[in-house]
Order: structure tokens, then sequence, then C-alpha cells
């Protein structure tokens, strides 16, 4: 699962308000190269939840995101455009789980993975 | 070269895991028939929901496979069997998809809504009793409950709420699903509609059917050409005569 993913992912148990983000336990973490391509990422940074995504990254053993959210300037800049690449397609969640942030219900991660599927209690 | 899509050999298969069937290939098909379409469509985000082998998601990231400007794929099945298997199958042709397992796209639909420019659909689409949809494994991938209409019902919704402004959905349907009444449901909200691949097998008839979203500027989901000013009254015309055709042929 790349950190796209992952800021696409709320949590989807009934009554549940604030499910973004979920928390990533991590368990083993994978890189996987990914062509460069800057028209997607120019494309998806509005879409992007910066905060989560540098969150995340770090989590996962990348630290090299803003903390802030930059403007939108950046993305003249090869060097950020290459980390914003890394972080966002090239490091995936292979095992653990994504923690929903309100209830603190765990969906597994396997095998890159998430298994969204609720109980019927859940619905 | 012949364009390439997944190769049977490379599609793995699992015995609680649908196989590709002459419903995947017509989805298959729509998609080839389109391939130009679509590659100038430019899709930044795509995504099948029930990608079962991967047979489907597979072919249209090969389809749209390109050095410096590939879109990103999603592909969801409420069977974990197949989202396992869907990877292996990706994975064996050397293309990437992200797998979520979910019911349709819970989980994705609030971040992800208005993002989606292409959605491929083979639903269960078979006419059974209530109670067989969504039992897990196998049976998921066909029981439709009435007129096998009960998931193909929820994933439309769905469909709406991800799609882009530019979105296009490709939905197959039986003649049993009643295609036609889809149509109008889809119209009413703004969608056009466009019979793509139609077939006949001994016991059913297949259609896969495009959608996309009517503005001023965007009337034909692509299917412009040198078509008049009048067109998508025309097209629907052009749709209901087919689909009410179909209809008939197939009760009697
Ligand atoms: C007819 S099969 C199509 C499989 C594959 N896309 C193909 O064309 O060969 C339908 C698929 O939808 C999945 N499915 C059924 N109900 C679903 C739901 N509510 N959410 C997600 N997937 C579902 C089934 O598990 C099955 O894999």
């Amino acid at each position: 699962m790349r950190l796209l993913t992952h800021n696409m992912l709320s949590s989807n148990i009934k009554g549940v308000i604030n499910g973004f983000p979920l928390r990533i336990e991590v368990e083993k973490v994978v890189e996987k190269q990914v062509d460069f391509n800057p028209d997607f990422l120019k494309n998806m940074f509005s879409k992007i939840d910066w905060k989560a995504l540098a969150d995340a990254s770090k989590i996962m053993g990348y630290a090299e995101l803003p903390e802030e959210v930059p403007d939108a300037s950046v993305l003249d800049s090869d060097e950020f455009l290459q980390k914003f690449h890394h972080a966002l397609l090239e490091l995936h969640l292979e095992e653990g789980a994504l923690v929903c942030p309100e209830t603190g219900r765990r969906f597994p991660v396997n095998k890159g993975i998430p298994n969204m599927l609720l109980h019927e209690d859940e619905v | 070269m012949p364009p390439r899509i997944a190769q049977i050999r490379l599609v793995k298969s699992h015995p609680h895991v649908y196989a590709p069937c002459d419903d995947s290939y017509a989805l298959v098909d729509a998609l080839l028939a389109d391939r130009k379409k679509l590659i100038d469509h430019n899709p930044t985000i795509c995504m099948e929901v029930g990608c079962g082998s991967g047979y489907v998601i597979t072919s249209l990231a090969l389809i749209l496979k390109s050095e410096s400007n590939s879109p990103h794929f999603f592909a969801t099945d409420i069977n974990p069997h197949a989202t396992r298997v869907t990877r292996e199958t990706l994975e064996a042709h050397g293309v990437h998809a992200e797998i979520v397992t979910t019911n349709i796209a819970s989980g994705l639909e609030k971040r992800l809504a208005g993002m989606v420019d292409v959605m491929v659909v083979n639903p269960p689409y078979v006419p059974t009793p209530e109670e067989e949809v969504g039992g897990g494994g196998l049976s998921a991938a066909w029981a439709g409950g009435e007129n096998g209409r009960s998931v193909i019902d929820k994933i439309l919704p769905v469909a709406d709420n991800l799609l882009s402004d530019k979105g296009w959905l490709y939905m197959l349907f039986l003649a049993a699903n009643d295609p036609l009444q889809i149509c109008l449901e889809m119209r009413d909200k703004g969608y056009g509609a466009k019979i793509v691949v139609q077939r006949s097998t001994e016991e059913e008839t297949l259609h896969v059917i495009k959608f996309w979203r009517e503005f001023d500027n965007q009337v034909d989901g692509g299917e412009a050409g040198s078509t008049p000013k009048s067109a998508p009254q025309r097209g629907w015309d052009f749709i209901f005569s087919q689909l009410s055709r179909l209809s008939f042929r197939e009760m009697r």
C-alpha cells in the first residue's frame, strides 16, 4: 500500500466522524521504484492532505518532507518533486495495520492490501 | 503489434475467485474498442470495483501504460482471496494497482470523491434470491439478487460520487438487469450513455455501457467526432432502440 492510498482512506465505521487520517502501524515497509511523473505529482498535490502524508512518511522511516504545507511554488523544484514522489508512491506498507483515530479499530494490511471490511455491527 | 492486454496464462487462479469469463472478455474488448479515446482522455486516476482475478484492471493498466505518464490505478474487491490474486496477476504482468479489500469503495469514498477519471465494473449481475447476495467467496462474484440489480444499484451512486467531472464509467450488464432503465436513471443524474460492446452467448446477452457526465462542453464523453449538435438526443434515441430491442428479444 502506497502512502497515496493511505491519504485517500478513512475509517468507514458507522458513526465515526473523524476517521482521517488512519494511524499507521508498521511491521514491514518495502520500497519499489516507480517511474517519475511530474504531471501526476502536480495534479495530486492539491488533492493530498499534506500533514497526513508528511506524518505517514515519517512513520515509514522517511523524514525528508516539510512538516508545514508547502506553497504551490515548490512544484517548480525538481528536488521537492523527487521527495514528494518517493513518499507518495515508492514507500509501501507491506505488512502492518491502519488504526481508526476515533475508535482504535485496526484494519490489517497484509501483502500490501488493506482490509477495510466491516463487521456487521459496524455498518 | 496488437495492444497488450492481460494474458490468460499469467492470470492467477484460486478456487474461491472468479476466473475470467465471457463477461470479463466483453469488458476488456470494450476497453480495447475505446483504446485510443482512453489514451487521449489522459486519466490521472482509474479504478476497478470487483477486480476478481485482476484480469480487467491488469488489461486496463497495460492499455494505458506509458513511460512518462501512466495513470494511478485502484482496484477493490469484497473477497480477500480476489484482492490477493489480483496482486499476483498485476505483478506477473509488471504493472501496479493499489488494491483494497472492501465493500465497493467503502473507506475511499470520502477522500477520493470526484477524482476518478475512468471506472470499470463487471458486477455480480445474475438474478438470484436476495439471500445469496454478498456471501463470502465465489457466490459474491455473480449473485445479484432481484433482477441481478442488488449490487449494481449500490455501485451506481458510489460511481457517481467518485467520478471526476470528466469521469467515464464502463459497466457490464445482462439484459435481465434492465439496462434501459439503468440508463434512464443515469440520465436523470446527468449522464450520457452509449453501448460499447454487446454480445450474445448461448446463455446470456451482455452489454458494456459507457457513461459520462454531460456538460455543455462535454456532451459526448469523447464520442464527438463529426456528429452535429443534436447528437446527444439522437444518441439517446439510438440507445433506447438498441436496448429495448435487446430486452424484447431476451423476453421471448
Ligand atoms: C463477475 S465478477 C468479475 C471479476 C473480474 N472483474 C472479471 O471481470 O473477471 C464480480 C466481482 O465483484 C466482486 N464483488 C461482489 N460484490 C462486491 C462488493 N459489494 N464490493 C466489491 N466487490 C464485490 C466479487 O467478489 C467478484 O470478484
